[in-house]
């Protein structure tokens, strides 16, 4: 008798239309876009079209894969490859967001500094290099920095917590702790829905007090485009584990089979870690 | 297995017909040939672009396009053949003979594997429609620098979304084949003795992860700079445009090698097949190809010697980009190793592949060249440089794609080529690409630039020949075209192993592969680069 690490079969999915739906929603998306960014009316039409597609290929093909793992197709080798995909998926984003750090790195230690030195005194004759900027050299828009030491720290705070609290959902999970592994779930899910409500009180405020806009600068694009795909990527984050709140009430892991628990876990750590280099590097130093 | 239940098949595992079988695809094999065919329209489409240059180049003075028209043309040439036509074929060569090659019974994720094909028409879609847009298509070289992208009108727009979902095409490609190599290789078939091609595409899946995500990023600073008021590429808000280049290049070396590594790959079967002996040092080419994996992230400012970065940034950059010549040329020296006292013969495979081995390492040779920081100063954006990336990408990446089709055909489709067809290809090709790309050495040493639709007098002759190449080479095409469809349709029944010296498992199954070959795995014994000897089990279907 076979082990499931020895297992000689592996579950090749029959043909399927969801790919090709999903192929159609992102051409809506990309096509819808580049025609709103040129404010052409059309565009929007065509972005919720790709919008209401894409929603629908998710639930459908989601739906497909859940029918699957719950009719038992899945083994030992299918997991496996479920949990390289996810890891390598994140390391893709891993590297998204490596390109905006490259950038905040890039600005702060060259061009800025660079801009205010004495090579470019003709050019910006009043310009002096600092961190953060209070105005560009060649704009006329004065801003605040957002501070280090109110909101955002405690949204380190809660993300922090949400890191243990589906640590802990995790080990109910594999215990068999029903409750602890509901509760801890639907705390982590609180947290990252309070995270993005106390983000969006920051960017209110940065917004109407601080005079701090997307087109103030170095400063104001760097915060804006890292905290911004950061807190795209916790709304993601939210959804995907509320989604997995759901399965779990209605009884889908059990304490072998739960792969969807742990990517969204995963995918969470990753979540805060990228915060915990934007606090250091855009918030606090 | 203790009990082998129903489930575990899926419902429908024969094969569908008609338009939904290529639509809804789950299979490996077909999959990879919707790749293969629209890569080859891609090649006919970016090749036509390329024409239109070679036209207008033909004589100084305008005589066919304006300049802004000239430009959307060679941008739009750059982008399609790489993320159109020499990107999607090696996927598709990936995706028919992965599972072939290690005895896997499909791609890991066989639904995601369609999507990342089906992601490619709509953004060829967006790339060749953005001729007709207002302002026209992307007229920012295909490297799409900024200050150059942040203006530009709505064509510019259209290429970066078609970048995002070319990018989320190539990653979840990608995803496929790493998974697919590191979980669902037969036992037996160890990394450090599995094919060569696994090797390089394996490496070639982990750059890919990794840097087009990074050029997600850099296009869309450009559009976020174009649309929505930052300042990454811009001095004013304390950007600088150089940023950009930074960016872009770490993407864009790599690139290089994702054309690269898999064309490697391809050489290190077809070589030994047609030398009849193992291909030498095996060990030493997966170290070669694993530390390009490593060093290709340490040379992208060789891209901007012109940009006066300070002079230790060059010298850095300068000495690791002759380091990186050197695993390449542990490859080149293993192939000639190979090839050295085999029993040779020269199909049109082996003739492509030793075609590949000499232009590379032109190329190679003239890459070294211009990572001489003070040469570089000298060549930079010249038809020099030119001439230098179509040696490694033409004679290179697509020569070994052509020996790769040739050399798989007969396992794919289950009929021989014709080989007085294909050895003409290979010559006409081999000459014609000499004719249009050797005189723009030339041309550049004295002095001609790069994306320009007029040049100084001094250079016509140069430009005559290199047309008149072009046009043949491009003709020369047609001939492989006719040879496929010919031999799909008439070709003569392949056998099971048309080649002598063929040793890999994909030659081990029947001919033509069996639409699902596999489904159990097999048990295997093998030797270095896949050499298959034994086999038990394994089904088809
Ligand atoms: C059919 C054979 C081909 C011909 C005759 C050809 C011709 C040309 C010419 C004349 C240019 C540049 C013109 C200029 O700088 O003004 C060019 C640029 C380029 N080609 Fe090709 N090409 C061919 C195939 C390929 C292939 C297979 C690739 C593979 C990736 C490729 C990649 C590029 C790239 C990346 C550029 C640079 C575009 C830019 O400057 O932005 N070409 N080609
Ligand atoms: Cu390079």
């Amino acid at each position: 008798m076979m082990e499931s690490s020895e297992q000689t079969h592996y579950f090749v999915p029959s043909p399927s239309r969801w790919p090709l739906v999903g192929a159609a929603a992102l051409f809506c998306l990309g096509l819808g876009a580049a025609l709103t960014v040129n404010g052409l009316g059309s565009g929007k039409v065509l972005l919720a079209l790709g919008f209401t597609i894409l929603i629908w290929m998710l639930f459908g093909w989601f739906g497909d894969v859940i029918r699957e793992s719950l009719n038992g197709v899945y083994h030992g080798k299918e997991d496996m490859s479920f949990r390289w995909g996810m890891g390598w998926f994140i390391f893709s984003e891993v590297m998204f967001f490596a390109a905006f750090f490259g950038a905040l790195f890039y600005v702060r230690t060259i061009s800025v500094p660079e801009l205010g030195d004495i090579t470019h005194k003709l050019l910006y004759p009043d310009f002096s290099a600092a961190w953060p900027l209070a105005t560009g050299p060649g704009i006329t828009q004065h801003y605040e920095a957002v501070a280090a030491w109110g909101l955002p720290a405690i949204n380190t705070l809660l993300l922090l917590t949400s890191g243990a609290t589906v640590t802990l959902a995790h080990w109910g999970l594999i215990r068999g702790q029903r409750r602890q592994l509901v509760l801890g779930l639907l705390l982590t899910v609180l947290l990252g829905a309070s995270f993005l409500t106390l983000q969006f009180i920051e960017y209110h405020h940065a917004l109407t007090e601080l005079n701090l806009t997307l087109s103030a600068g170095a400063y104001g694009m760097t915060f804006y485009m890292l905290t911004g795909f950061h807190g795209l990527h916790v709304l993601l984050g939210t959804i995907i584990l509320f989604v997995v709140l759901l399965r779990v009430l209605r009884g889908h892991f059990d304490e072998h089979n739960h792969f969807a628990f742990e990517a969204a876990a995963w995918y969470w750590h990753f979540v805060d870690v990228v915060w915990l280099l934007l606090f250091v590097f855009v918030y606090w130093l | 297995m203790a009990t082998v239940t129903d489930t575990q098949h899926a419902p429908h595992s024969h094969k569908p017909s008609g338009l939904s079988r290529w639509l809804t695809a789950t299979n490996h094999k077909d999959i990879g040939t919707l790749y293969l065919w629209f890569s080859f329209t891609m090649f006919l489409s970016g090749g036509v672009m390329a024409l239109c240059i070679r036209a207008e180049l033909f004589h100084p003075g305008l005589q066919f396009f304006q300049p802004e028209l000239f430009n959307q043309f060679t941008t739009l040439h750059g982008l399609i053949m790489v993320f159109g036509a020499i990107m999607p074929a090696f996927t598709g060569l990936a995706n028919w003979m992965l599972p072939l090659m290690i005895g896997a019974p499909d791609m890991a994720f066989a639904r995601m594997n369609n999507w990342s094909f089906w992601l490619l028409p709509p953004a060829a879609l967006l790339l060749l429609t953005s001729f007709a847009v207002p302002g026209g298509a992307a007229a920012a070289g295909w490297t799409l620098y900024a200050p150059l992208s942040t203006q530009m009108g709505m064509g510019m727009d259209m290429t970066i979304f078609a970048i995002h979902i070319m990018g989320i095409s190539s990653i979840m490609g990608s995803i496929n084949i790493i998974v697919t190599i590191l979980n669902l290789r037969a036992p037996g078939m160890t990394l450090m003795k599995m094919p060569m091609f696994a090797w390089a595409t394996l490496i070639t899946a982990y750059l890919i992860i990794a840097v087009m995500p990074v050029l997600a990023g850099a296009v869309t600073m450009v559009l976020t700079d174009r649309h929505f008021g930052t300042h990454f590429f811009n001095a004013a808000g304390g950007g600088d445009p150089i940023l950009y280049q930074h960016v872009f290049w770490f993407f864009g070396h790599p690139e290089v090698y994702i054309m690269a590594l898999p064309a490697f790959g391809i050489v290190s079967h077809v070589i030994p097949t047609f030398a009849r002996k193992p291909l030498f040092g095996y060990t030493s080419m997966v170290y070669a190809t694993s530390s390009i994996g490593i060093l290709s992230f340490m040379v992208w400012a060789h891209h901007m010697f012109a940009t006066g970065m300070p002079a230790t940034a060059q010298l850095f950059f300068m000495y690791a980009t002759m380091l990186i010549a050197v695993p390449t040329g542990v490859k080149v020296f293993n192939w000639i190793a190979t090839m050295w006292e085999g029993a040779m013969t020269f199909e049109t495979p082996m003739l492509f592949a030793i075609g590949f081995i000499m232009l590379f390492t032109i190329g190679g040779l003239s890459g070294v060249t211009l990572s001489v920081a003070a040469v570089d100063i000298a060549l930079h954006a010249s038809y020099y440089v030119v001439a230098h990336f179509h040696y490694v990408l033409v004679a290179g990446a697509l020569f070994s794609l052509f020996a790769a089709i040739y050399y798989w055909f007969p396992k794919m489709t289950g009929k021989m080529y014709n080989e007085r067809l294909g050895k003409l290809h290979f010559w006409w090709s081999m000459v014609w690409f000499n004719v249009t790309f050797f005189p723009m050495h030339f041309l550049g040493l004295a002095g001609m630039p790069r994306r320009i639709p007029d040049y100084a007098l001094q250079f016509t002759t140069f430009n005559e020949i290199a047309s008149v190449g072009a046009f043949c080479f491009g003709l020369g095409q047609l001939i492989f075209l006719y040879n496929m469809l010919v031999s799909i349709k008439y070709g003569e029944p392949a056998p099971q192993k048309p080649w002598e010296g063929a040793d890999t498992l994909e030659w081990q199954i029947p001919t033509p592969a069996p639409y699902h070959s596999f489904t159990e795995a097999p048990d295997l014994e093998v030797a270095e680069n896949g050499a298959i000897r034994a086999i038990k089990g394994g089904q088809h279907h």
